[in-house]
């Protein structure tokens, strides 16, 4: 455990505002061009989800260093309606908003690990993690 | 935050140089359209070269912008996607199968010139 910082989400810039430092602390972990833009671009997707569906929430990070281990770890997490089909969402195409529905299957498509808890009326917390290669 | 369209000859020439944010990116496909309009442009090039982020939602933007400029007899070319941002693409599920791309601003021109003469 390194540092841990978090990006709140209320407004759609905020979406912006946690890509760019999650890209800033991916590149100081020693994280290529190519997985920078995969880590953003999750981060992207997390983001909005929150800010589409829950309305607000948060996105931290953590930058994971142990013996042998070197990461990011990143946490969205919200108080809002909760995901109903669970096993639906992570389909590719499906989507509650007339999106792509790529989002969350890409997100973990995009990343090496993915855990999603979510409850309905009670909230959403997703965690993802990208390894140094 | 608006983004810059220019026009030479029946093209009209866009450079993505910002991070695009989803409010700016609803306001670059409707300013197109509205340009594309008052301009009777033929070919669009848009060159994604500062571009270093395209997710879900920006990839459905630019899809449906290629969509809706074809619409109104436009042919749009988009130029310049970094090899990332390719990569991260595929892996979101994201194709983009139907949308003529080129290398660079210059191939994208030589490309539009082709399609608009066949
Ligand atoms: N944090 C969340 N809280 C509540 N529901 C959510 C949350 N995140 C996702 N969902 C639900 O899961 C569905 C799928 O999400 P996903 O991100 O995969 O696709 P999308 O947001 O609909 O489209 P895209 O991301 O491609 O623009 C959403 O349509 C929404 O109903
Ligand atoms: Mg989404």
């Amino acid at each position: 455990m390194d540092f841990q910082s978090c990006v709140n989400i209320k407004k759609e810039w905020d979406i912006v505002g946690a890509r760019q430092l999650g890209r800033d602390i991916a590149k100081k972990i020693g994280f290529g061009t190519v997985d920078q833009a995969r880590i953003a671009t999750a981060i992207s997707e997390l983001a909005r989800n929150i800010y589409l569906y829950a309305g607000s929430g948060k996105v931290c990070f953590e930058a994971i260093d142990d013996m042998n281990h070197k990461g990011l770890s990143i946490i969205a997490i919200d108080e809002g309606p909760g995901i109903e089909e669970l096993s639906q969402v992570m389909e590719d195409g499906f989507s509650t908003s007339g999106g792509l529905g790529a989002g969350l299957p890409g997100v973990k498509r995009l990343m090496d690990e993915f855990d999603i808890v979510s409850e309905q009326g009670k909230g959403t917390e997703i965690k993802v993690v990208k390894w140094l290669r | 935050m608006r983004i810059p369209i220019l026009k030479l000859h029946n093209y009209l020439l866009i450079s993505i140089q910002i991070d695009l944010d989803d409010q700016t990116a609803i306001q670059f496909q409707e300013d197109l359209l509205n340009k594309i309009h008052a301009s009777g442009a033929t070919g669009v090039v848009i060159d994604l070269t500062s571009v270093d982020i395209i997710d879900s939602f920006i990839a459905k933007v630019l899809g449906d912008v290629v969509t809706m400029s074809d619409l109104m007899g436009a042919k749009v070319v988009l130029t310049g996607i970094q090899p990332a941002v390719a990569m991260t693409l595929i892996d979101l599920g994201i194709h983009l199968q139907d949308v003529p791309t080129a290398l660079d601003l210059e191939q994208g021109l030589i490309k539009l010139r082709q399609e608009l003469e066949e």
